[in-house]
């Protein structure tokens, strides 16, 4: 069936006894793009993933998976890394991949067929027939990464992909997203870092308070905030000031105000005309940062940066 | 054909869970376990056994002329088969010497063959010494074979003709009374497997739980592949064991029982059929009770949890043995029935009932009815483990309950 939209949910809403944990969730995610859902740990991402993938019912709302409504129909197309990464650690990787596989359907055989050349893919190839436990824990991570894929799912959800990771390995991964992707599948990963969206995702959904307070287009989430432009002038005070928006701060000397819906063009006029002395004028794009700042608050931002800071 | 995914699904779950059974280390304890009691007790047994031939029963010896020991030793054979309990004393004629008390004192006191006490004094005067109550069997016995030998001397044998026997195969009343003795035999062999071997699926799902696996299953395939796939890998590797062990005790059977297992009645169905019966019961009280404790452990969230949870569930499950048996020797009683409809003591019952009647077609409804009941308890252990443990069990921590383990 085909269906421009790999995932679709309408206003999902989850309660676990008296809280909610998300409220009104509403996602579409297109077939083939690089999805990433932004938000604060506690912000109810993973109940999302976990409600979009069947693993949970909804209290109320629809969900629509491949163009299945329930979920679990769409199991053998669906890989899934949670956020607790999860294997038994007695298997070998092999076994292990081709078990992950064997639950998607992959017969057996060709999952551990698969796993061999994937792990030798992975630089795993010596450790393809120990056990798992005997694993460091980002390699443990790789193997049920590629248990995830082996059967080559047209969905791949990936819960908080790159916590534990060093930055090799972070580097790896997004490599490894943009080849699945670029071999047709779709993929959806939430995480608490807004850098490895930026880098990735097409589209975005950020998930503050239970709720979605943005849900489209990287470069519309960025649009929603004017440029910023950054000036430094020799002259303290004149006629030019008037050009400034009220807003603007002062800082050491630098100004810095979003860029007037008027343009940069009457902006140049006035500095210009008025002496202002231009030293140094720079005018920015937002960043995804800036725009997450806009849309999901300071208090989320914030916390997002704690995290980060306790990650690194 | 390709199989409904459900099955497949749980073949996956199934096929993993009995090769890391099987695979493991103590699989081979799980193996030896039941043989070490076979070992001790064959060796035990042979000990016991030679032990028994040494040790005779004490002797009660008769100081009397010939004439009068027949009589009571004609007695004596005569009274032995009517008794119930045991063989009656053992006499052993010693010829008069000149010194009564002398003689009785010195066998009182002999130790090869040790004796009892010392009847003399022939038919007339009969006088007993000896270590033993008064009123107990060996004085009580005596007493009936003096009062016998006397009256067999004093009148003339019983005229007429002897008691005709005609010997059937059996009767109604012996065989019932023995195939209940069947019916007990096989369900007791039935509830010590199962108790043995289904205590184990309590913990079925703590491993996954523990090392986080399950959410990478709940998210592949449904819960009830999970729980069918756990129960059926546990009931191969029951069998496993059973087979194995039925294998090595075969000797140690044939060894104790005598006669194996044609010392015991044949049961109303036969052999083959009551085997192959106790095979399907086996099995169904496997599942039927696996999947109760498969449900009850897939709630417990620690493997203390399912420590402390084992001993009323051994406790539950004697009560369900107990139902069964209420039933044995009135196979068409309110009690037997009972114990056939309720769903997890039906197999030991239905089991029970193949010694006793011949009658297939119960068994027939019975098996329905029971695997009815196991998909029953099936959807409803996966539906109470989707609701309380997938959505809240402490082995997932929600963002909220992270900030709070924290502390």
């Amino acid at each position: 069936m085909a269906t421009s939209n790999a995932v679709e949910a309408h206003d999902l809403v989850k309660d676990f006894g008296d809280t909610r944990a998300v409220d009104g969730v509403s996602l579409a995610v297109p077939t083939g793009s690089i999805y990433g859902i932004l938000g604060p740990n506690g912000a109810g991402k993973t109940t999302c993933l976990r409600m979009l993938l069947g693993i949970i019912d909804p209290s109320s709302g629809t969900r629509r998976l491949l163009g299945h409504e329930r979920p679990l129909d769409a199991a053998e197309q669906v890989g899934y890394l949670p956020e607790e990464r999860g294997l038994y650690p007695g298997m070998t990787s092999i076994e292990g991949i081709a078990f992950m596989g064997a639950l998607r359907g992959l017969p057996i055989r060709e999952g551990r067929r698969r796993a061999v050349e994937l792990l030798d893919g992975h630089g795993l190839g010596n450790w393809a027939r120990k056990p798992i436990r005997n694993l460091s824990k980002g390699m443990a991570q790789t193997v049920q990464l590629l248990g995830t894929i082996v059967h080559k799912p047209k969905l791949i959800v990936l819960d908080e992909p790159f916590s534990g990771l060093d930055a090799i390995n972070q580097g790896k991964l997004e490599e490894l997203i943009r080849r699945e992707a670029a071999g047709g599948a779709t993929i959806i990963f939430s995480t608490h870092v807004i850098a490895h969206a930026e880098r990735l995702c097409e589209r975005v959904a950020i998930i503050a308070g239970a709720k979605v307070a943005f849900e489209g287009a990287v470069d519309e989430a960025r649009g929603r905030l004017r440029p910023i432009v950054r000036l430094r002038t020799r002259a303290t005070d004149g006629p030019w000031r008037a050009a400034l928006p009220p807003t603007a701060r002062l800082d050491n000397g630098d100004w810095t105000f979003e860029l007037p819906s008027s343009g940069p063009e009457p902006l140049l006029k006035a500095l210009i005309d008025g002496g202002a002395g231009i030293e140094t004028l720079s005018i920015e794009r937002p960043g995804l940062h800036d725009a997450f700042v806009a849309i999901a608050g300071e208090a989320a931002a914030r916390e997002m940066a704690t995290e980060i800071g306790q990650a690194a | 054909m390709k199989l409904p995914r459900l099955i497949r699904s749980a073949y996956v779950i199934a096929r993993r869970d009995f090769v890391a059974t099987v695979m493991s280390k103590a699989f081979l304890f799980f193996l030896l376990g039941p043989l070490f009691p076979v070992i001790v007790g064959v060796g035990f047994g042979g000990i016991g056994a030679s032990i028994d031939r040494n040790v005779e029963r004490p002797v009660v010896a008769v100081i009397a002329n010939p004439a009068d020991y027949r009589a009571i030793d004609a007695a004596r054979l005569r009274m032995e088969p009517l008794l119930e309990g045991g063989p009656g004393v053992v006499l052993s004629q010693v010829a008069p010497t000149a010194d009564l008390a002398a003689q009785r004192a010195k066998l009182l006191a002999q130790r090869n063959p040790p004796v009892l006490g010392v009847l003399d004094g022939g038919l007339d005067s009969p006088h007993f010494t000896g270590a033993v109550r008064a009123d107990g069997m060996t004085v009580r016995q005596l007493g009936f074979l003096i009062d016998q030998a006397r009256r067999d001397r004093a009148a003339p044998p019983a005229t007429g003709k002897p008691l005709e026997v005609v010997l059937t195969q059996s009767s109604s009343g012996s065989l019932a009374s023995a195939r209940s003795l069947t019916a007990r035999a096989g369900q007791a062999v039935l509830f010590v497997l199962t108790i043995l071997l289904a205590g184990m699926l309590l913990s079925q799902l703590i491993e996954e739980k523990s090392n986080k696996a399950i959410e990478v299953i709940a998210a592949a395939v449904p819960v009830e592949s999970i729980f069918i796939g756990k129960l059926f890998a546990m009931l191969a590797m029951a069998w496993l064991g059973i087979i194995v062990w039925t294998l090595a005790g075969a000797a140690a059977i044939a060894f104790y029982v005598p006669g194996g297992l044609s010392a015991l009645p044949t049961p109303a169905v036969g052999w083959s059929m009551f085997i192959g019966l106790g095979i399907v019961y086996f099995s169904m009280s496997y599942l039927l009770i696996g999947s109760l404790f498969l449900g009850i452990g897939a709630q417990a969230s620690t493997v203390r949890e399912v420590q402390t949870l084992s001993m009323p569930v051994t406790m539950a499950q004697m009560m369900i043995f107990a139902l069964a048996s209420l039933g044995v020797g009135h196979p068409d009683s309110a009690s037997a029935i009972a114990g056939a409809a309720f769903p997890l003591s039906s197999p030991f019952a239905m089991f029970g009932r193949a010694a006793e009647l011949p009658a297939l077609m119960p068994h027939l409804i019975a098996l329905v009815w029971q695997i009815l009941w196991v998909a029953l308890i099936l959807r409803l252990a996966a539906r109470l483990f989707r609701r309380s443990v997938l959505k809240s069990g402490p082995a997932f921590r929600w963002p909220w309950q992270k900030k709070a383990a924290v502390q």
